[in-house]
Order: C-alpha cells, then sequence, then structure tokens
C-alpha cells in the first residue's frame, strides 16, 4: 500500500478558494447587514476633548456612531495565552475613555447602510483633543528601557549559564557588533474583519483569527456574556502571520457595533493607515552580540543583549535571544532583554517572534567570526555543534542538522563561494554566497477530535482549529486517510467553528503537530470499533479473526495475510443498522519546557484524560470523550518526554547578484534544506518554507516600518510605502527535507513547519551580500543606499 | 470620498467644456491614480469626467516621421507599439518598469503624465502638505524624506514626479498637445511640468478645463540606441529611487549625440541639459560619464534621508551611459 503521508496533493480547499466560494469573515452573506467604518486618534498622546459626530449622523443612510461617550461597558480580559483568549492591548479596551495612547488608535466607528455612505460620513468627523507630550522614540530622554520578567507564555527572557564575562576575558578572539532590525508589519492579505450578528442575547461573530476558540473566550470575557452565548466562525483565513493571534480591536468593536444598531454589523480594517496601526506589528530591535573563541573557533562566550519595544496598554517582549540559549554549545552565556514603553500599538507575534530576527543577528555575528577566525562558515558551526540541547542538557527528540548542513553546501555550490570578499563576478554582477543555521522550537499542545465515519464509506471529522492558508485542511485529511484506510476524497476534515470540539490556536507552529496526533487518535479508534464489529459478527469474512491481522486499503477491511478475506467498513456499517461509528479523542501533550511539568498527564495524572475537552468549553451537544485508557491516546501519552528536547532545525544557503554600480541587488537563489520530522504533505510544506524564504528576502532587502521622527505617526502606511518582496524578486528557490520521522514528538511524527522557514535565512542572504560586495551592512533592510556609501 | 458627480463626454469639445467650470472637475481617464487619491480624501473634486470614450487611442507616424500618441493609449499598448518599440525602445522600457500590469492596463498617457507625487506626506490627509493645503507647511522637509527630490527644491516643496514613461518623454523631447476652450497649443515635456517654487499645487502649466489630447516626439535616428535603467528597493512595483533614461551616439569613440533625463530626483521629470552640453563631442570614456553627472548634480541638494541620491544618480547616469556605448 502506497502510503498518502507526504504526497504532495493538491490543497481540499483549492477549487473553493479559486472559485470564490470559501468565505473570509468580511464575506458572509448576512440579511440586513450593515457597515461599520472605524476612525483612528490623529494625535499619539493625550486625550479627546470632543468627537462633533452631528454631521455624519445627519447624512442619509448613516445608523449611529459609536464612540467613548456612548459604547457599552466593557469587562477587562487580563489572560495572556492566545489558545484561552488574549486581548492584544488589555489596558486599552475600546471606547471606554477619552485616552489616547497611540497614533492610530481607534476611537469611533461609524456605522451605516452602505460602505461608501460609512466612508464619507467617517469623513465629517470632527475631533478635537487635548495633546500631550508623547514618547514614540527610544533615544527620546522621556524614554524608560526596563527589563522584563519573562516573554510570551511564560519563556524565559534573561538567561544565564556559566560565567559569560570570565568566558570572554578566556577567549582568544572576539568580536561584538550591534545589529538592527525595523519595526515590521505582517501584511496578510486578508486584512483584520469581523461581522457580528446578535439574535436575542446569543452572538455569532465571522471574524480573522488565528485562535477560534481564544477569541470567542475572549469575545464573551469582554462583553460579561457566558461563552456557550457565543459562537465564532472562521473557516477561512487570508493570512495571519500572527497578526490574528491576539484579538483585536475590531473583534470586539463588531458585536459591540451590532448592539448598539441592533442589526449585524460587519468591520473591515482598512489596509491604508489601520492595517499599520491597529493590528500588530514586530518590534524594531537593537541587538548587541559579543562571541568569544578558543583558537580552534569554539565557542567560550555568548552574549546577546536585545532592546524592543512595546506600548503604555500592554507589554509584549520580541525575544530575539530565545534561539541563542540553544542554537550552539557554549558553557557561558548571558542573554539579557530589554523594553521599552512607547506611545504606540502594541506590538505582537510575528511569524518567528524571535527568532527571524535574533537568528539574522546571531548569524551574521557568526559569519563575522568565522571571517575574523579565517574559518568556513559551515566549518564554524560544525565546530559548535549542538549534540544535546545546550539549554537544559536533553538529548533532541531528533536532530539531523549535520545532513542540513552537507546537502545545503552541495546544492547551492558553496565551494564557488570566493572565501576573499568582493571579489568575484558573474558578467557584470558581483557574486557572493552565505548561509545560516534555522532552527525553531518543535510545540505540541492539547486538541480534541471528534470523527464520525459513516455507513456511506466516507468519514467525517471535527476539530476547532485553524487552517491560515498553510494547508490544515488538507493535511488532516490526508492522516485521517492514512489511519483509516479510506481514499482521499472520503475523509473530510471541518474547522474555524466553536461547535466543533477544542483544537489549538495557530501560533508557534503547533497547528499541524497538535492537531495530527489527535486526528490520527480518532481515526484508529474508529476503526478498532468498526473491526470489533466485524470480527464478532458470524455473517462477516472477517468473523474470528484477531484485530491485529486485519488490514484496511481504500476503505475495504481485509486479512492482511489474504487480502481476499475482507469486507468495506460500509457493508459492516450497513449490516450493523449503524448509520454511523463516532468517537471524540482528546490528546494532550506539551513540548515546550515551560509547560512540559504540567502536562504529559498520562504520566502524572496515571491516564485521567477524559472530559478534559468539556472543560474548555466546546462541547455543544457532542458525544463523550473517550480518551480514557484508549490504548492509541496511551501509545503517544504514555511516552516519556521528560528528558527530551524539541526542536526543528535546518541550513538556508543563498547566492546572490549586486550590480556594482546601482547596488540593486538581487537573490539569485535560495536552498533551504529542513530537517521537520515526517513531511506530511511535500507541498504544502515545500510552500511553508518557500514562503519563510520570501519574508527574509523581504527582511533583507526592502521591508521596514517608519514612523515620523516629530509626530511618532507611521509614515509608511500603505502596500506602496511598505515594500514586500514581488514576483520579479523571486529567486530560484529550492526546498528539501530530511523527513526522517521524530518518534519522540508524536505517532505521526511530524513537527511544524509555519515558522522554521523565516529563521536564518535573513542572516543567510546578508553575509551573501557581505560576501559579494565585501560591505557588512548591520541594519536591515540592506537598501542600495547603503552599499553606496 | 466625498460624493461627487459623474459626466461621460462623447467628444473633445464636451470634455473641456464640462471642465471649463467654476467647480472642481477632474478627467478620469484609466482612474489609477485619482480613484486612490479621492479615496483618500486628498482630490475631493464636484464632477468626474470620464474622457474614456473619446477618440484618442491611436498611436500614428505623421508625414514628417514624428510619432503622435493618443493621450488615451493605454500604457500597455503604448509599451507593446511596434513603432515605438523600434524607434524609442527607451519609452517602452520606461513603461514597462513603472506600476504593475494590471495598473499599466488601465492607466493612459495623458493620466500618467498628469499623475501626482507620492510623498507620504501628501497622501496622509493629517499631515502638513503645502502641495495639498498651500500654506500649511511642509513635513517631509523636517520628515521622513528617503524619496524626495535632490534637485529643484524649494523651502515649501520637495516632493518628486513619479512616473517612468515621463523620464523617457522628457528625453526624447516630446511635445505635449493640449485642447482648451481657446483652442490647441503644444507645449515642450520639458516645460510642462513645473518646479515647485512658492506654489507646489500647481503642477503642470495646464490651464483649467484644458484636455491632453496627444503626445508628439519628434523624429530621431540616433534614440534607436536607448535605455531606461531604474534604481528601486525591489524589482519591480515600486517607485524609482533614481532612474535615467539616455540615447547615445557615438562617432569615431567621440559623442555626437546624447539624450540625458532623470526621474525620481525632482518634482518633473529633469532633462540633464547640463550633463548633454558637458558630453558633446567628449571622448567616450567613463571618466567622461563621470564628469557630466558631476556637472549636471553640482546644484543638488540632499534631506536627511536621501542624501544617498546625488550619488546614485552619477553611477546610474555612467552605468546606463556605458552599456550604450
Amino acid at each position: 500500500m502506497d502510503s498518502i503521508i507526504g504526497k504532495p496533493i493538491d490543497r481540499k480547499d483549492g477549487p473553493l478558494k479559486v472559485t470564490g466560494k470559501a468565505m473570509y469573515a468580511a464575506e458572509w452573506n448576512i440579511p440586513n447587514l450593515a457597515y461599520g467604518i472605524t476612525i483612528q486618534s490623529t494625535i499619539t498622546k493625550g486625550h479627546i476633548n470632543n468627537i462633533d459626530t452631528s454631521a455624519a449622523e445627519k447624512l442619509k443612510g448613516v445608523l449611529g456612531v459609536m464612540t467613548y461617550k456612548n459604547a457599552m461597558q466593557l469587562h477587562t480580559l487580563s489572560g495572556s495565552d492566545p489558545s484561552s483568549g488574549k486581548f492584544a492591548e488589555k489596558d486599552l479596551l475600546p471606547f471606554q475613555s477619552e485616552r489616547i495612547f497611540y497614533n492610530g488608535q481607534h476611537i469611533a466607528v461609524v456605522i451605516a447602510e452602505t460602505f461608501e455612505v460609512a466612508e464619507h460620513a467617517a469623513s465629517l468627523i470632527k475631533v478635537t483633543y487635548n495633546e500631550e507630550k508623547p514618547v514614540f522614540d527610544i533615544n527620546q530622554p522621556e524614554a524608560k528601557i526596563y527589563q522584563p520578567q519573562q516573554g510570551l507564555g511564560g519563556t524565559q527572557v534573561q538567561v544565564k549559564r556559566g560565567d559569560a564575562e570570565q568566558g570572554m576575558s578566556n577567549a582568544s578572539t572576539k568580536i561584538e557588533q550591534t545589529y538592527n532590525t525595523p519595526v515590521y508589519h505582517h501584511n496578510p492579505m486578508e486584512p483584520h474583519a469581523t461581522s457580528a450578528v446578535w439574535n436575542g442575547d446569543t452572538l455569532t461573530v465571522y471574524d480573522a483569527t488565528q485562535s477560534v476558540f481564544g477569541n470567542k473566550n475572549a469575545i464573551s470575557t469582554m462583553l460579561g456574556i457566558a461563552p456557550d452565548k457565543v459562537r465564532l466562525i472562521s473557516p477561512f483565513i487570508g493570512g495571519g502571520f500572527g497578526s490574528k493571534g491576539f484579538m483585536w480591536a475590531n473583534s470586539i468593536l463588531a458585536p459591540m457595533a451590532a448592539k448598539f444598531i441592533n442589526r449585524p454589523v460587519k468591520i473591515v480594517l482598512e489596509r491604508t493607515g489601520q492595517m499599520f496601526t491597529c493590528a500588530g506589528r514586530r518590534s524594531f530591535t537593537i541587538q548587541k552580540i559579543n562571541l568569544g573563541t578558543d583558537n580552534g573557533g569554539k565557542l567560550t562566550s555568548v552574549k546577546h543583549e536585545t532592546t524592543s519595544e512595546t506600548s503604555f496598554v500592554d507589554e509584549f517582549v520580541e525575544p530575539a535571544g530565545v534561539a541563542t540559549k540553544m542554537i550552539y554549545a557554549t558553557p557561558n552565556l548571558d542573554i539579557t532583554q530589554n523594553i521599552v514603553r512607547l506611545n504606540k500599538g502594541t506590538p505582537c507575534p510575528t511569524r518567528a517572534p524571535g527568532e527571524a530576527v535574533g537568528t539574522y543577528a546571531f548569524e551574521v555575528a557568526m559569519d563575522e567570526l568565522a571571517e575574523k577566525l579565517n574559518i568556513d562558515p559551515v566549518q564554524l558551526r560544525l565546530i559548535n555543534y549542538a549534540e544535546k540541547n545546550p539549554d537544559d542538557g536533553h538529548r533532541f527528540s531528533s536532530k539531523n542538522l549535520k545532513e542540513c548542513y552537507e546537502k545545503g553546501a552541495q546544492s547551492i555550490g558553496w565551494s564557488n563561494r570566493n572565501i576573499k570578499p568582493g571579489s568575484t563576478k558573474e558578467g557584470n554582477f558581483l557574486v557572493g554566497y552565505g548561509m545560516a543555521t534555522a532552527t525553531y522550537p518543535a510545540n505540541r499542545s492539547k486538541a480534541t477530535v471528534r470523527l464520525k465515519l459513516y455507513q456511506e464509506g466516507n468519514a467525517v471529522a471535527a476539530c476547532c482549529t485553524q487552517d491560515i492558508g498553510t494547508g490544515t485542511y488538507t493535511v488532516m485529511a490526508q492522516v485521517m486517510s492514512d489511519a483509516l484506510g479510506l481514499p482521499i476524497d472520503k475523509v473530510e476534515f471541518k474547522l474555524g467553528d466553536t461547535i466543533y470540539p477544542q483544537g489549538p490556536n495557530s501560533g508557534g507552529s503547533q497547528t499541524m503537530a497538535t492537531t495530527g496526533p489527535a486526528v490520527r487518535a480518532a481515526a484508529l479508534t474508529v476503526k478498532s470499533k468498526v473491526i470489533k464489529l466485524a470480527v464478532a459478527d458470524k455473517k462477516s469474512p472477517l468473523y474470528n479473526q484477531t484485530e491485529d491481522a486485519i488490514s484496511v486499503d481504500e476503505g475495504k477491511l481485509f486479512v492482511t495475510s489474504d487480502n481476499l478475506k475482507g469486507e468495506t467498513y460500509s457493508q459492516i456499517l450497513t449490516r450493523a443498522k449503524m448509520p454511523l461509528v463516532e468517537t471524540e479523542i482528546t490528546t494532550n501533550v506539551s513540548t515546550r519546557e515551560t509547560q512540559k511539568s504540567e502536562s504529559n498527564p498520562t504520566t502524572k495524572q496515571g491516564g485521567e484524560q477524559g472530559g478534559q475537552g468539556q472543560q474548555s468549553g466546546g462541547q455543544q451537544g457532542g458525544s463523550k470523550d473517550e480518551s480514557k485508557d484508549n490504548p492509541f491516546v496511551k501509545q503517544d501519552q504514555d511516552l516519556d518526554r521528560s528528558n527530551v528536547a524539541f526542536h526543528s532545525f535546518g541550513a538556508q544557503f543563498v547566492k546572490v547578484l549586486v550590480d556594482p554600480l546601482t547596488c540593486m541587488i538581487k537573490v539569485d537563489k535560495v536552498v533551504s534544506i529542513m530537517d521537520v520530522g515526517q513531511i506530511l504533505n511535500e507541498k504544502t510544506a515545500k510552500s511553508q518554507i518557500m514562503g519563510g524564504a520570501i519574508f527574509g528576502i523581504g527582511m533583507a532587502l526592502m521591508e521596514g516600518s517608519v514612523y515620523d521622527e516629530n509626530t511618532g505617526r507611521i509614515v509608511t502606511r500603505d502596500l506602496a510605502d511598505y515594500l514586500v518582496p514581488v514576483h520579479a524578486d523571486m529567486p530560484t528557490f529550492d526546498v528539501q527535507f530530511t523527513n526522517v520521522k521524530d518518534e519522540f514528538i508524536s505517532p505521526v511524527g511530524a513537527r511544524g513547519a509555519g515558522e522554521i522557514g523565516i529563521t536564518g535565512i535573513t542572516a543567510a542572504i546578508a553575509n551573501a551580500i557581505y560576501n559579494a560586495t565585501g560591505k557588512r551592512v548591520r541594519d536591515l533592510p540592506i537598501t542600495p543606499d547603503k552599499l553606496i556609501v | 470620498m466625498k460624493l461627487f458627480t459623474y459626466k461621460q463626454a462623447d467628444g473633445v469639445d464636451e470634455a473641456i467644456k464640462a471642465a471649463s467650470t467654476k467647480t472642481i472637475s477632474k478627467f478620469i481617464g484609466g482612474g489609477t491614480n485619482l480613484v486612490d487619491l479621492m479615496r483618500e480624501n486628498i482630490e475631493q473634486p464636484d464632477t468626474v469626467i470620464d474622457v474614456t470614450h473619446l477618440p484618442l487611442t491611436d498611436v500614428e507616424e505623421l508625414e514628417d516621421g514624428s510619432i503622435k500618441i493618443g493621450s488615451l493609449v493605454r500604457n500597455s499598448h503604448l509599451a507593446a507599439n511596434k513603432i515605438i518599440r523600434e524607434k524609442f525602445p527607451v519609452l517602452s522600457q520606461a513603461i514597462l518598469n513603472g506600476a504593475s500590469g494590471q495598473l499599466r492596463n488601465m492607466a493612459t498617457t495623458g493620466g500618467n503624465i498628469m499623475q501626482r507625487t507620492r510623498c507620504y506626506y501628501f497622501y496622509d490627509e493629517t499631515a502638513c502638505c503645502n502641495k495639498r493645503n498651500p500654506g500649511s507647511g511642509c513635513d517631509a522637509i523636517d520628515g521622513y524624506n528617503r524619496i524626495h527630490a535632490i534637485l529643484g527644491t524649494s523651502f515649501t516643496c520637495i516632493a518628486t514626479h513619479p512616473s517612468d514613461m515621463c523620464v523617457a518623454m522628457a528625453m526624447l523631447g516630446a511635445k505635449i498637445i493640449v485642447e482648451g476652450k481657446n483652442g490647441e497649443r503644444e507645449i515642450a515635456f520639458t516645460d510642462f511640468h513645473k518646479l515647485p517654487g512658492d506654489t507646489p499645487n500647481i503642477e503642470t502649466v495646464l490651464q483649467q478645463g484644458e484636455l491632453i489630447t496627444s503626445v508628439v516626439i519628434p523624429p530621431q535616428d540616433f534614440t534607436k540606441n536607448s535605455l531606461y535603467r531604474k534604481v528601486r528597493d525591489r524589482a519591480s512595483y515600486a517607485f524609482a529611487l533614481v532612474s535615467v533614461a539616455a540615447a547615445l551616439e557615438v562617432e569615431n569613440g567621440s559623442i555626437k549625440n546624447v539624450r540625458i533625463a532623470l526621474g525620481g530626483v525632482a518634482h518633473k521629470p529633469w532633462r540633464a541639459f547640463k550633463a548633454e552640453n558637458y558630453l558633446m563631442n567628449k571622448e567616450v570614456t567613463e571618466e567622461n560619464f563621470m564628469l557630466a553627472a558631476e556637472e549636471e548634480l553640482k546644484d543638488a541638494k540632499g534631506f536627511e534621508h536621501n542624501s544617498f541620491k546625488i550619488g546614485l544618480a552619477k553611477r546610474t547616469m555612467v552605468s546606463v551611459l556605458k552599456e550604450l556605448v
């Protein structure tokens, strides 16, 4: 039997997307829908003196203008975990006061019969302010820098090992450099959008979110209503990249506005301005790195000090040092995180928060170190290769990074690299090669899956998680198809609706790694139930066989040693007069260091599993959880993971061409060799890695948000001024996988591939540019002007 | 967006008449810039006059060998036109270096000439901008001015003209034909756009009610050897940091004919007359190209974030001229 696992099959939802049938949050055809447009503060700090809405309210077609004067009262939501609901700005509940904390803060919603009227009415609203002096630049004397206790989810951001000072003074070769990365915006193709419909005291919300359950909880808490009064629907998301991980104001403003005018209301953030102020961003970072080695290039000490920004209404840390503690072996380590509060919106996770910018700075520093040591950059990484996790001494669940370096070097033609920078030409262009290590944690958490196998011979599984464009629908169907022995077109995976049992939020590259094992266990449970039916049934050709002796393929159950002896799922259920066989399974394994101790409940609590899914509130008339004593769940959860570290790795190799006169840079080729465990779908996995590389090209060459130095208002406020890579910037991509099944992460063996692609790539490009030009630019992006100097 | 009246004109006279009123009116061709500006409340016309039905959609060769381009010829069509590609490859290249395929399919020749600056502060209605709101000041001069002008700036405005097509047109010595209620007149391309001076809100010499009907490029053989190079932050769909259009004719190692224009450096497409004069009859050497570039940029003035453009403009001029040899 040819397994469907790993096959590069097309997305199951592809036809829906290209025919416009895939419904996104702003596209639902809701009867009597009104259009809400939000308007934003044009000052950076102070108070609203008055909002004059009279002209807008008089306009024909305007249904209401909601401001702090008339908006309903909200309840504080202080949780910080996006899976259970995280409002991005906990101290700035929308429309609860006249205070202004940043330029671009929502201050009113204009609701009208049509979008055009709402837009025109919005332009008629007159706002007067009492301005105060803002602090929006870290260089202002009023800017206060402090050290945060921890990062998102309790991650350690201040990490010390050994004696970094002593290690540095023992070093024979040292480097010290500072690297700057600008503010980045996520720019998902789909803007943040919410439609809200009240029916009596129950609320249905169509939202664009990476945390369907989290937003449901956040909305019900903030409105002060019971969670079971809110249903959140989000079957398709047009990209998030972290910006839809926390909940932003639009998700609560739409329900408030719908209540306000007693009609369904839709709010879509405008690309211009709004998507650059009210939907999160990645903080800038200033990263100071010290590296010290012995004569042979072995690291004796590593220091990585990061400064990033947050707002006055919440704290979010961009922990650039997070990968530094485990990427290479070093006895002495000092990771420091500083943060500054500014009058700007609150930053939030952005694809590989910490790692994306951290691996840029650190892996460029390694390149500088290699040059100083006169050691090949690949060799320097091999000298400092960490066989065990340097952070805790644990073994890695599966690490095949050496193979990645080897394959990457071969595929890019590393032997063509001239060690002397700025000295090799191809035609009129300077040519350069660079490389870097990629790494990202292999996260996994808890998921509950309900699965039904129907008499007709098809199966449907449901779990309230998300497909943020990454392929969850398709890949989970492949896991189902494989475990049930059904053709791919006979299985369907449903997600993105809180009527389904709770699955993970889409953050930390965990969706597939978390949901996959639960889908697998549910499928195997149902398959086992049907086999038990058959072997007990005298009329079945499988009668009296042992369960182990039976295989399934293409929907047919047969004796493995005699495949003529068998019958289909459909035949068994028809004879048994059962319309369907179903189960509900929860798997709960945490691979995160901070949560490991409280997880692995089987080993801790002796298998108490069933029912935990219900507590989180997703079960609306669903079946009983059958996880307790379930052999498939036990097989997964009984595995001792206490001394195992879970990380993915990879190697990024890049070739660039640089015009020596105009200094325009062309990334010519990107080779990404990724070690992310078992590949479930080669096509979607490759797309993830390629997407990460495109993000990296953006970071390296063009992206960066600019704030006006006099007002603190965003300058690069649309996609004409904030550049992201376009087709013409695309290099040749060569993405390869080690495809080694990770026996520790889950019986599925797959680790997430969503974020690792953005790690290392920016450094590899920057290192290649140095190799081409001999110019080391340490503040991103590397634009032509910086090479001309 | 402010509510407005839409009118469709079926003839040139009708269009001119509709625009010759006291209220604010705008002609709309492809709308690729005007609609953006209306959505952002930057342009607030009372009347939008649709001119896309006017018979100004042909590219024709006149008896004297000139090429007449109707003002409604779409950018895509103009770039793909066989005569243009043969005689003035630089024009085709310049157009194809601008915007995106979808935009070029909509954008017209006349509209391209009339497009407005991409200055961030011009586009943000909360910012001070003498172009948008005369007398309010200029936030760009002390603000983020990386994409701004280095030549011909004033104390009121440092915006650039964003067109690629116009740089090639200026280099080719084209003429703009306009029609108004007093009839037709002809304006040299290099005279059409104005430097900001004290009135950055007045961007061209076009009078109220006048409509661009065509652009005429005079015949000249040596412009077959021409090239457009655009330096920008990404490979496509970005405005120029600096661009150069040039044509060169060399005879016996010395320069017989040369034309150069720069984009992304001024409030108008910048014809490099000084560099051209310097190079005439000079020997073809990289050094001479650089000296000519130095001559052209002698009066250039950089601001906090855009001084690099001075060096970049010189390098790009040299790069293009070298390739044309």
